[in-house]
């Protein structure tokens, strides 16, 4: 099983979403998150006063999934987030041990 | 005494016009600020409006307006006493004496609250308090007679002020440098970031401010006629250049023209023909906005060349502004706006009147500053005028006054 998490840009957020969906991802997790890498910040200028702002507004999203499926699934993520410039973001994944659906205490692959 | 209804009813709904201007100024002060400093800075704003108003009423109005002094008015009004003869000078006003004190009140008011643009994050709020009525007996009443009174000495002098270019905003610009040379810059600045924390209140305050300033400008005509048709006209079209002027300078120097930068530029308009208004033509007028918009947007530079923490700009808005207005009625002046003003330069009028106002700036920014420097010297070596390393990290809000404006302040 892994964990599969991208940070992509917030406004294709909607276009992610549905592309996983459509490819039968039945949950996910979405924070709102803040970084940067290398599209660093941007400027503000007040008063002609420059202000640099490095952190750049992201969205996360959390994907769990069979590890048979997870290749696939970053594609997904990767295809849909693109838009071909900088600070599209990152997808990886992760290795999980376990995972247990509290309702029913389900574990492992069932439980996704 | 014959009192003209019209006239009296203007002043009134003047007066209060002006009023509303503080707390504007709180706003546009307000938001130009962090977060965590946003309360300090509304509180600071209203406390003037406390202290001035009793003060005012008490004393300084007769400081400033009553006897036949030179230098500073008597005291013959003390508590409003003799209230129903007229200030010195001003016997044939339409007006009660009344109304022209209330009037007269709401400039006294902002004047000192122009300052706390300059001290902004960093000042205690009980020295503050204190600061603010010794400034308004010590310098405000004295400049205040010299320019408005007929009795002052630069007003005989023949040296033009409609409504304030000198006694609010040169007085309170050259009064806030010398504030901010004693306290000192903010910890962090100019390195750390302080952006302000929420444009659409500078942009609220500055709307207030063009509002309540018809009646600072319109209402110095004393009186409800062409003449206080031309100041309010003057005052709308200058601010409007101001602002195109401002917007132009960023978009050239800077690649965008700024929701900050229209508020800014709207109130560098306003400044600029305070002193004007009642003295120049509405085509002067844009020439007036015009100049002010884009001297003001390069004159904010000057605290980042000198090193100066004017933290909201009062040197380069109201210092500049005010000085560049006064000196702009040398040129545009026009009796065939006021037959009681002069003619400027261009107006065949020579340069006596530039003369006469250049004498008044330098009057009253050379006293305002050196006054002011005084006062805040004492201040500090005795109560202190800086709050402490970790209140001002704190910020004022929490340290100040026990409260907070938002959930998480930053």
């Amino acid at each position: 099983m892994k964990l599969i998490t991208a940070i992509i840009k917030p406004f294709k957020l909607d276009d992610v979403k549905s592309a996983l969906q459509a490819f039968g991802i039945t949950g996910m997790t979405v924070s709102e998150a803040s970084g940067f890498g290398r599209q660093r910040g941007h400027t503000e200028v007040y008063r002609g006063a420059e202000y640099t702002v490095d952190l750049v507004p992201k969205v996360r999203l959390e994907v769990l999934v069979d590890s048979a499926e997870a290749e696939k699934v970053i594609d997904v993520i990767v295809k849909a987030a693109s838009t071909g410039s900088i600070g599209d973001g990152k997808v990886w994944s992760s290795p999980v041990d376990n995972i247990v659906r509290v309702r029913t205490g389900e574990r492992g692959v069932d439980a996704i | 005494m014959n009192f003209n209804t019209g006239d009296t009813a203007w002043i009134l709904v003047a007066a209060a016009l002006v009023l509303l201007m503080t707390p504007g100024l709180a706003f546009f002060y307000g938001g130009m600020v962090r977060g965590k400093n946003v309360l300090g800075m509304l509180a600071q704003n209203f406390v003037t409006m406390g202290v001035v108003s009793v003060l005012w009423i008490t004393g300084v109005y007769s400081l400033a307006f009553s006897g036949k002094g030179k230098w500073i008015g008597d005291l013959h009004q003390f508590g409003l006493n003799h209230i129903w003869q007229q200030a010195t000078g001003f016997e044939t006003l339409t007006i009660p004496p009344l109304v022209f004190c209330a009037f007269q009140l709401m400039f006294a008011i902002i004047t000192p609250a122009l300052i706390t643009g300059g001290t902004a994050d960093r000042i205690k709020f009980g020295a503050w308090t204190v600061f603010s009525g010794l400034w308004l007996v010590l310098v405000y009443a004295p400049v205040a007679h010299w320019v408005f009174s007929p009795s002052g000495w630069l007003f005989k002098l023949g040296a033009l002020d409609f409504a304030g270019g000198t006694v609010v905003h040169a007085n309170a610009g050259a009064a806030a440098l010398a504030v901010v040379l004693v306290i000192g810059k903010r910890k962090g600045w100019p390195k750390e970031r302080m952006r302000p924390h929420n444009v659409p209140f500078v942009l609220l305050g500055a709307g207030l401010l063009w509002f309540g300033w018809f009646g600072f400008n319109a209402g110095s005509a004393l009186s409800a006629n062409t003449l206080s048709a031309f100041a309010f006209v003057n005052t709308n079209t200058a601010t409007g250049a101001a602002l195109l002027a401002w917007l132009i300078t960023e978009k050239i120097r800077d690649g965008h023209a700024t929701t900050l930068g229209a508020a800014s530029g709207a109130v560098a308009g306003l400044v600029a023909i305070t002193p004007a208004c009642g003295f120049v033509s509405p085509m002067g007028s844009i020439a007036i906005g015009f100049a002010a918009g884009v001297i003001c947007c390069l004159a904010v530079g000057l605290k980042n060349i000198f090193k100066f923490d004017d933290a909201l700009d009062v040197v380069g808005v109201h210092l500049v502004g005010g000085v560049l207005g006064a000196l702009l009625i040398g040129l545009f002046a026009t009796k065939m706006t006021n037959s009681a003003g002069s003619n400027g330069f261009f107006y065949n009028g020579g340069w006596t009147l530039m003369g006469h106002q250049a004498v008044a700036v330098l009057a009253v920014v050379a006293y305002s500053f050196i006054a002011t420097y005084i006062l805040a010297q004492i201040m500090d070596k005795t109560v202190g005028l800086r709050v402490s390393e970790e209140a001002e990290y704190e910020g004022l809000d929490r340290s100040q006054h026990g409260e907070s404006a938002y959930e998480t302040a930053n």
